[in-house]
């Protein structure tokens, strides 16, 4: 063998702190605590304005009330569990649905400059479409139980999927890109090899938003449709029209606290497959 | 008028003629962009085997476009450009690793897009590896590496194609000077070992000097070819050339040609 000049050995590869750092330093503990105890206070006050002044203590509910009712009522538990057992169904099902339509839609458009021209005005459009308008007809064309639950879903977690994956697959530079073509590499080649690859960062990003915005479209869904097995949203008007105060609270909680885990699971999701390459912030 | 004969970048070793020394050959080429553009005018330009031969010019004269010409990315809109061989190697400015990779499978990547099979890949990709000194970092990502080494895995991913034309573009403009001259060193050795010809792009005269066997100067936009200089040293050249006197006096009139040339 060759004698070597250059000594890697001097710049032997460390592993990066960094990512992790920042993310330890930005995940201070106490700090959060504090600011929840503030909360608390000013929600006792509120609560207790309420109760004595307006008395009309089911409208803003005690904390400790809220708290026995989500974690110590075991007569509501089922209830609950049914809900977020139906919401997280209806999210997925939209969200899986938003996922391939998405990735598709992006694929073509990747593929040439004016397919993506004539095709990237409807994302926009889809994006500005007020959900709400729309509702009266979903409702007729597919009724008022789970299919039209999905179908909101998928039309709220759809923009990000497309615009993220889009720009994901452009991101290969003109250099990686002429490295392929150099090869003769096939278009099928350049997806799988370099543009999908080099996307996977911005894919994951639009996974998770898509993923957090699923769980409102599932939610709002409810609002809108009620048969069918009902979600967090339709418990959450029940509980509101039956002056409930503590009840719904607590669902309104557990439906954010489903936002929090599945924000995090995708976060986490993304740190996994691609986390060792690319620095996540 | 077009007359064009680039051979396609292809797969395979089997169609080279072996009968010419000249492997690659401009013969009054131009370059007119379609927005009217004129980077090249009036090349003409010969690489033969064992050649090494370096294009110094100023900024934005057509350096890179000539390259691209060279490798096929790009066709001269007059004149003909013929290449006698379809094993180019080409060396980006930047190492264009892709970040998802180790190095070893950054280095089979080539081998991998001509249907190699992975047992034969990955001995080329080793072979390549230890060729510029690499070894041992085979699974590292290249985001842990420094931009030297970056450099080093680009290298070795040409390699695997086993090149008879070698196309450098800049490839070594962003690094220090001290990992520079030693890749010079490396680049040197590989070229007597492995006997490819070279065409290589760079701003610095005295790397000019050091790697070459022929020094191109290139006048500004539409670049020409101003003046050529046969380097006299003798191959595989001793890191020292550098302090000669001889060396220096070639410098000086490389860089005269090159100021002469920049209007
Ligand atoms: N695709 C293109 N369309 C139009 N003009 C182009 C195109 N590519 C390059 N040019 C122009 O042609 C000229 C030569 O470009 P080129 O990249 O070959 O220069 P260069 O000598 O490599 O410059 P540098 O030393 O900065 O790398 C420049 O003026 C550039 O702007
Ligand atoms: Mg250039």
């Amino acid at each position: 063998m060759a004698t070597v000049i250059g000594s890697p050995a001097t710049s032997a590869p460390a592993k990066r702190p960094t990512a992790r750092r920042s993310l330890a330093s930005r995940m201070s503990w106490w700090q959060p605590v504090a600011v929840f105890a503030v909360l608390i206070g000013i929600w006792y006050t509120v609560a207790w304005y309420y109760d004595k002044v307006q008395e009309l203590s089911f409208l803003v509910p005690y904390p400790h009330k809220v708290f026995e009712s989500l974690f110590l009522d075991a007569k509501r538990r089922p209830d609950l569990f049914e809900a977020i057992g139906n919401t997280t169904a209806v999210m997925l099902t939209g969200l899986v649905i938003a996922i391939v339509i998405g990735m598709t839609w992006a694929v073509i458009m990747s593929q040439a400059k004016w397919a993506e021209r004539s095709l990237f005005p409807y994302a926009v459009i889809l994006q500005c479409v007020p959900i709400l308008a729309l509702v009266p007809l979903i409702g007729s064309l597919y009724g008022y139980g789970f299919p039209s639950r999905v179908i909101v879903t998928t039309m709220i977690a759809l923009f990000p999927l497309v615009s993220n994956t889009l720009f994901g697959l452009q991101s290969a530079d003109r250099a990686q890109r002429e490295l392929f073509k150099l090869q003769g590499a096939s278009r099928w080649t350049v997806l799988t090899k370099l543009q999908f690859p080099a996307a996977l960062p911005l894919i994951f990003v639009g996974l998770r938003n898509a993923a957090g915005l699923s769980v409102i479209g599932a939610i709002v869904g409810d609002q809108f449709f009620q048969r069918g097995a009902g979600g967090l949203g339709v418990l959450i008007q029940l509980y509101n029209s039956r002056l409930q105060g503590s009840d719904t609270f607590a669902t309104i909680i557990a439906a954010s606290l489903l936002g929090v885990v599945v924000f995090l699971v995708f976060g986490l999701l993304g740190r996994l497959a691609i986390g060792k390459w690319y620095d996540f912030n | 008028m077009l007359s064009m004969s680039v051979t396609a970048p292809a797969r395979s070793s089997s169609t080279a003629t072996p009968t010419s020394d000249v492997l690659l050959d401009f013969r009054n080429v131009a370059m007119q962009f379609p927005n009217g553009t004129i980077a090249l005018q009036g090349v003409d330009l010969t690489v033969k085997r064992g050649e090494f031969v370096t294009v110094v010019g100023p900024s934005g004269c057509g350096k890179s476009t000539l390259l691209r010409i060279a490798s096929g990315l790009e066709s001269a809109s007059e004149g003909t450009a013929t290449v006698e061989t379809n094993r180019i190697g080409y060396v980006f400015q930047d190492a264009t690793l892709l970040p998802w990779r180790t190095v070893q499978a950054n280095v089979e990547l080539l081998a991998e897009l001509h249907g190699v099979k992975s047992k034969d890949r990955a001995a080329k990709a080793k072979e390549a590896i230890d060729l510029v000194g690499l070894t041992g970092f085979e699974k590292n990502l290249p985001k842990q590496l420094s931009g030297g080494m970056r450099m080093r895995a680009s290298l070795a991913r040409s390699l695997t194609l086993e090149p008879e034309l070698f196309l450098f573009d800049e490839p070594f403009g962003a690094l220090d000077e001290i990992t520079r001259e030693r890749l010079n060193d490396e680049l040197l050795r590989l070229f007597v070992e492995k006997q490819f010809a070279g065409l290589f792009i760079t701003h610095s005269v005295s790397e000019a000097v050091y790697l070459s066997t022929k020094v191109v100067v290139m006048s500004g936009r539409p670049g020409g070819i101003v003046k050529t200089f046969d380097v006299p040293f003798s191959m595989p050249r001793d890191p020292d050339i550098r302090f000669t006197p001889e060396f220096a006096a070639l410098v000086g009139e490389v860089s005269h040609a090159l100021r002469e040339g920049h209007h």
